[in-house]
């Protein structure tokens, strides 16, 4: 894949904040919500200025790599049918205290787990979500500095990996590989990993602890 | 450019137990800091809705007027009723009575609260979320509106030329819409013509200044009189003497916080050198002395342009004594710092005319 090109599912914090990052990185950047465009374009002209408001259909044709940054109670309105073949990098967490108890997620595998099984088709990749929204541009640093933070993800598909790994690498962070979707579970919510803000090395030593 | 204090009721260690102190105590020790924080010239004092032991600041009106009768011309407000859980007409009629008993000086501010302890305690879901807090607003704006008011929902019983009362006497409470930066609140905010409520916690306070621009640009296209438009910000803050030491202080008491908080909710609690970096600059924590708050309060209304900040000083069990001292230093030395360095900014930007 040349120069991807990045949709955004979501337009709140942590939305806004990866279209800011990945403008400022050189990228051609949808946003979308359940909006109108013209609404969402507003918002981006203030807060990720660049950043092309589109509807939800047509930034999942056309984007090559599709973040989720939604309330991760929203994932049931996705269509399965339009994510068929598309990398798509589920950026969500389950937070009971504002999404309310939602039962598919009580269960000892990670969030995305359940998520992948609704876009059964899509090539899911979890990532950005061990980290704040505020934290993206704060830490972004580029290749080589000696304060560059590292972010993980997991996913079934080693080229999809690959692709986001790219993209999490432009936007300003080391990547440290998890390996499949199942090990997402080794940096979710409660984990060490989570919010910790570390090094690649000491990011791969914690999940060589887990693992 | 007016100054405040914010709280959720921060309950003292209990020396004899070492564990949590009383909720009835401290509910008392607020009283004594809002009548401080006028003493001092404090513009703004606000009790934000939380149900917890650590934090038991559940009944905001009934404190504020209290205070009321013991202060002089500090506002009193809530930061923040958490409206989607309760009922848009008793918020009104408490707050329309707070604004009696205090001549004038009640503010609602109206948000969905990050904490969600209300929803069981009321019985309400969070499937409704979104929902119940369009819902609610729109019913508190109505009875803002008209003393009458004829209104169906999905969450109450309709009301049919129902009577509100008691009113202000000058006509409308200000109400508030607080938001914790999510880019459609500050639309909404600005589409209805409220003053918008910044609760920035974390990371750099700055990336809120887009935020402020698109919240103006709303409400122009909705025709809404610049005037109308204001921005204030919550953030949390100390003030003590010295620099090092307020920051060293408010370290011990913000990280136990945030430690208790990332205990519920699943996080780690940021490590003191992500502290270190938010304590200066643009940063989002105000500890430090009253020079180097008072520059950053300069510099952050440069880039937000609000009219308002306010700190919340008494977090993760602060002594009561540090917490009145860091009011008193507040109101008496930042406060006129702030003052002079805006007077001195406006008259240059006169001359320049």
């Amino acid at each position: 894949m040349s120069e991807p090109i990045i949709g955004i599912l979501g337009a709140g914090r942590v939305g806004t904040a990866l279209a800011r990052l990945a403008v400022k990185a050189g990228y051609d950047v949808r946003v979308a919500t359940a909006k109108p465009p013209a609404e969402i374009a507003l918002l981006m002209e203030f807060t990720a200025p660049g950043a092309k408001a589109e509807t939800a259909a047509d930034l999942i044709t056309a984007s090559d790599i599709i973040i989720l940054a939604l309330p991760l109670r929203k994932y049931r309105d996705l269509d399965p049918a339009l994510f068929k073949g598309k990398i798509v990098v589920d950026a969500m967490n389950y937070w009971p205290q504002t999404d309310g108890h939602l039962p598919e997620f009580d269960g000892a595998e990670s969030s995305s787990e359940v998520v992948q099984r609704h876009l059964a088709g899509a090539h899911l990749v979890r990532g950005f979500n061990h980290m704040g929204y505020h934290e993206f541009e704060q830490d972004a640093r580029p290749e080589g500095a000696t304060d560059r933070r590292a972010m993980t993800m997991a996913g079934d598909d080693p080229a999809a990996r690959q692709a986001v790994g790219d993209v999490i690498r432009r936007l300003g962070f080391d990547v440290v590989d998890a390996g499949p979707l199942a090990s997402a579970r080794h940096f979710g919510i409660g984990t060490p990993i989570f919010g910790a803000g570390i090094s690649a090395s000491d990011l791969g030593d914690l999940l060589k602890a887990v693992a | 450019m007016e100054l405040g204090v914010y709280s959720f009721g921060d309950v003292q260690i209990d020396p004899a137990t070492g564990g949590l102190g009383s909720t009835a105590q401290a509910t008392r020790n607020l009283l004594e800091a809002i009548q401080l924080a006028d003493q001092v010239g404090l513009d703004y004092f606000g009790i934000g809705e939380h149900h917890t032991h650590e934090m038991p600041a559940s009944a905001a009106t009934v404190i504020l007027g209290a205070a009321a009768s013991t202060t002089k011309k500090i506002k009193l407000g809530s930061a923040v009723t958490v409206l989607s859980t309760d009922d848009p007409v008793r918020v009104y009629q408490q707050f329309a009575t707070l604004d009696a008993v205090s001549n004038g000086r009640a503010e609602i501010t109206a948000g969905r609260g990050s904490s969600t302890e209300s929803f069981p305690l009321f019985g309400h879901s969070l499937r409704d979320y979104d929902e119940l807090y369009a819902e609610k607003l729109d019913l508190l704006l109505q009875i803002n509106d008209n003393p009458r008011v004829t209104w169906e929902g999905r969450f109450r019983a309709a009301l049919d030329d129902a009577l509100v009362v008691p009113r202000p006497d000058e006509g409308k409470l200000p109400i508030w819409l607080a938001t914790g930066g999510n880019p459609q609140s500050s639309v909404r905010a600005g589409m209805l013509g409220l003053p918008i409520s910044y609760a920035i916690i974390g990371g750099q306070a700055d990336r809120f200044a887009p935020l402020a621009e698109l919240y103006r640009k709303a409400g122009a296209h909705s025709g809404i009189a610049a005037n109308q438009l204001k921005v204030s910000v919550a953030s949390p803050g100390y003030i003590g003497a010295d620099s090092q030491q307020a920051k060293d202080f408010f370290w011990t008491h913000w990280h136990r916080t945030m430690e208790q908080l990332g205990k519920i909710r699943g996080f780690a609690p940021p490590p003191r050198w992500s502290y270190d970096r938010e304590v200066e600059g643009t940063g989002a924590l105000f500890a430090g002395g009253p020079e180097e708050i008072a520059e950053r309060i300069v510099k952050l209304h440069g880039a937000l342009g609000d009219m308002r900040q306010f700190f919340q000083m008494d977090v993760g069990q602060m002594p009561h004594k540090d917490f009145l001292r860091s009011i008193e230093l507040l109101g008496t030395r930042v406060k006129p710092l702030v003052d002079a360095e805006l007077a001195g900014q406006e008259k240059k930007e006169n001359i320049n005319v």
